[in-house]
């Protein structure tokens, strides 16, 4: 069995009223693909957050390689660093030119040398098609390109899991497929990754497990072909019927 | 066509001390009140129950602080602080004084107009920043400042003017400038035609620095623009 980098266990989590999570646990080995899916609302975006402590948990654990990841963890900064996360609408610094998106944390967070992270930011640039666009700010980029940028920001950090979430969801149709085959790439040189989307003939493809989450709970997982195929559960066939649409006129 | 008055502040230079001495005082006053106004807008956003570093008593201490000040009309707070100019400056009267009065009465209003722009940054490009490890004090140079620039610009020409209206205010403990001139030359004195020329001046200065600040605050904003891919 490969090394265990990311370990959820009894994770609760609260806005105020609401429940989220009542007590999930998960497990995340090297290598592995993760893809979550679950009608909206289900916590998957939230589980993320949780992951990268973007969001307070009020109960349970998330360690990175053993070491906790919760704000009371002074080392919080360094493990924020081996997670990289690519988020439904970018978030890159408008003030930056692609460039300067790319170099930000790895010189002034990690304290690398400058032309060292230039170097790989430019090479991983030229691999996702936009060497082209390193000094261009990211109003001049389409969403494609900019969620590119995107990747190659969290990339260049040298994370130990990869977070995405909801990639292409912001994006027009013929710009999606431009960052799925990043993300595809990225999934065949071997990088762990937790990838929450509604594309669901991406996640077949790309995945090692999937898990399908609803009300906060893990409702269900598999492989892929076990999934899609033949779902166990009578709340996963009914969420993969809403992706199915029966021709017109087949009823009669 | 102009009263004898009018003609004689102008030969003898006065009217055009009056407008160096407007805008100097403005721009002094301006300076210190950001050097202590903007370090209070960044710990006053910071700290938020919103911020990156929330700290309740911190914030609640400085808000009421800013707000104790803030709610004193201009011309009552001068008044007030004189004591406080005399034991900074040594002097209660003049521009050295008057300056005093204008950063004690500004830098709280500074911090403020800081606040708001600094809660105008995306808070996506925030949590992008701390996701990927970046400490706090990274997450202000780098990303809270410049992103806020523009409109931390557009603040200040905002400041800058509300300033130069406090310091014609000033005339009336001492203060000098074109406020001074036309409360004590054109006013007392019945010559309106020397009021309305330091009406007319104060807005040509307003002017240039609204389209000044302005211009900048366009030069240096990466977010607009035509060149969209």
């Amino acid at each position: 069995m490969p090394e265990t980098i990311l370990e959820i266990s009894h994770l609760r989590k609260l806005y105020d009223d609401l429940r989220v999570f009542e007590d999930l646990s998960l497990t995340v080995h090297e290598g592995e693909v993760i893809v979550i899916v679950g009608p909206s609302g289900c916590g998957k975006s939230t589980l993320l957050r949780c992951i990268n402590a973007l969001e307070d948990i009020q109960g349970g654990e998330i360690r990175l390689r053993g070491e906790p990841v919760s704000k009371e963890n002074r080392n919080l900064q360094s493990i924020r660093q081996k997670i990289g996360m690519v988020f439904q609408n970018y978030e890159l610094f408008p003030h930056m030119t692609v460039l300067d998106n790319i170099m930000l944390a790895p010189v002034k967070a990690q304290g690398r040398k400058k032309e060292e992270v230039r170097e790989e930011a430019l090479d991983l640039l030229k691999r996702v098609g936009l060497e082209s666009k390193a000094d261009s700010y990211p109003r001049q980029l389409s969403g494609g390109q900019k969620q590119r940028t995107a990747i190659v920001r969290a990339l260049c950090m040298h994370p130990e899991i990869l977070l995405f979430d909801e990639v292409t969801a912001a994006l027009d149709p013929e710009m999606v497929r431009e960052v799925l085959e990043v993300i595809l790439d990225l999934a065949n040189q071997g990088k762990t990754m937790l990838v929450v989307t509604h594309e669901m003939q991406f996640a077949r493809a790309i995945a090692d497990r999937v898990i399908f989450l609803d009300e906060g709970r893990i409702c269900e997982e598999g492989t892929p072909d076990g999934f899609f195929d033949e779902p166990k559960t009578e709340r996963a066939r009914k969420f993969l019927n809403t992706f199915t649409f029966e021709r017109k006129g087949a009823k009669n | 066509m102009f009263s004898d008055m009018l003609v004689k502040l102008w030969e003898n230079g006065i009217i055009q001390r009056g407008i160096w001495e407007t805008i100097y005082m403005t721009a002094i006053s301006t300076f210190i009140a950001y050097v202590i106004g903007l370090p209070l807008g960044v710990i006053l956003n910071v700290t938020d129950k919103e911020g990156i570093y929330p700290v309740y008593w911190i914030n609640r201490i400085l808000g009421l602080i800013v707000n104790f000040f803030r709610s004193i009309p201009f011309i009552i707070l001068m008044v007030a602080m004189l004591p406080v100019a005399k034991f900074i400056v040594g002097v209660s009267l003049g521009n050295k004084a008057m300056i005093v009065m204008l950063v004690i009465a500004a830098a709280p209003y500074v911090a403020r107009m800081v606040e708001s722009s600094l809660k105008e940054v995306d808070a996506g490009v925030i949590e992008a920043a701390q996701s990927m490890g970046t400490g706090n004090m990274q997450i202000v140079w780098k990303v809270l400042l410049p992103e806020a620039r523009p409109s931390l610009i557009i603040g200040a020409v905002i400041s800058m003017v509300t300033i130069l209206g406090y310091s014609a205010m000033a005339a009336t403990i001492g203060g000098t400038g074109l406020g001074q001139i036309a409360v004590s030359y054109g006013h007392q004195r019945f010559n309106p035609d020397v009021t309305w020329t330091c009406v007319f001046l104060t807005v040509i200065i307003v002017q240039v620095i609204q389209e000044l600040g302005t211009w900048i605050a366009h030069k240096t904003d990466r977010r607009i623009g035509t060149g969209r891919a």
